[in-house]
């Protein structure tokens, strides 16, 4: 096994662990904590991949910004830990055995997808994830969409604020 | 790599993150569940970007097919942060009017 590989499945098995951890915690905020592992597992798949780009987009944004004003909420509306809603027992199974029958049906329909068959994905290498070559596709072929997020992000605030504010 | 390992993880991932929103009745865990399954989904499309790109590099040595995967990956982040912004948001002002994030308390959106 080559070293790729290695980090290729060590990275793979503390992204699933870490994502069932956040299921199983009781208190919010170690879920949190569980999610931003997450994020940076999915970040070294990121730098395996060679996407540099997307690798320190995904820690700053996600890890940083959206899991801090998770964060913020979480500590701003003092949860009880025994006053934490549960499931009944009964509905908890049932919703991990429809989660379990959704996985199978999907890794049977992709184990029968001839299209894919032997493919392999480039990685360590290919200069298509740096900054340089994303940077002339972003500002030439999609500037309008660019613009138009602004837009969007500039109603996403005033959204918040008025719902905020009450 | 073969591309179905990929496929494999983002799939576990995206079932895990379905599982959460199943199980869970705190609305922020079940809100924190999709983020979830949006990464799953970035992760595939970045690895179908770089399998495509092989098959392009093959053919020219200076192709950039591939490239709007990423971009897409991109817009898929800002969109993301933009519903975070407006989802907690919502979170906040249902727990000032009944005093807990239990999505139960949701069935009734009047009064």
């Amino acid at each position: 096994m080559s070293t790729l590989q290695i980090l290729f499945f060590a990275l793979s098995a503390f992204a699933i662990i870490s994502a069932i951890m956040v299921l199983v915690s009781k208190n919010p905020i170690h879920s949190v904590l569980w999610l931003i592992l997450v994020f940076f597992a999915i970040s070294g798949h990121y730098i395996l991949l060679n996407a540099q780009f997307l690798a320190i987009v995904n820690i700053i944004v996600y890890a940083g910004a959206i899991m801090v004003l998770f964060l913020f909420v979480i500590m701003l509306m003092n949860v009880k830990k025994d006053k934490e809603p549960q499931k009944q027992l009964f509905v908890k199974l049932i919703g991990v055995i429809t989660g379990g029958s959704f996985l199978t049906l999907l890794v049977a329909i992709v184990k029968q997808t001839v299209q894919i068959d032997g493919k392999q994905v480039m990685m360590k290498e290919g200069t298509i994830g740096l900054i340089h070559p994303l940077g002339k596709v972003l500002f030439s072929d999609y500037v309008v969409p660019f613009e138009i997020s602004s837009v969007l992000f500039l109603s996403a605030m005033v959204g918040a604020v008025i719902i905020g504010k009450k | 790599m073969p591309i179905h390992y990929y496929i494999y993880l983002s799939l576990a991932l995206f079932c895990i993150g379905v599982t959460g929103v199943l199980t869970r009745r705190n609305a922020i865990i079940v809100f924190m569940c999709i983020e979830l399954m949006l990464n799953a989904v970035n992760l595939l499309l970045v690895a179908f970007s770089k399998m495509f790109y092989g098959f392009g590099l093959a053919e020219s040595p200076n192709s950039i097919v591939g490239i709007d995967a990423q971009i897409f990956v991109f817009f898929i982040m800002v969109v993301a942060a933009a519903e975070v912004s407006v989802g907690l948001a919502i979170i906040v002002m249902m727990y000032r009017n009944t005093h807990s994030v239990d999505i139960n308390f949701l069935n009734r959106l009047k009064n």
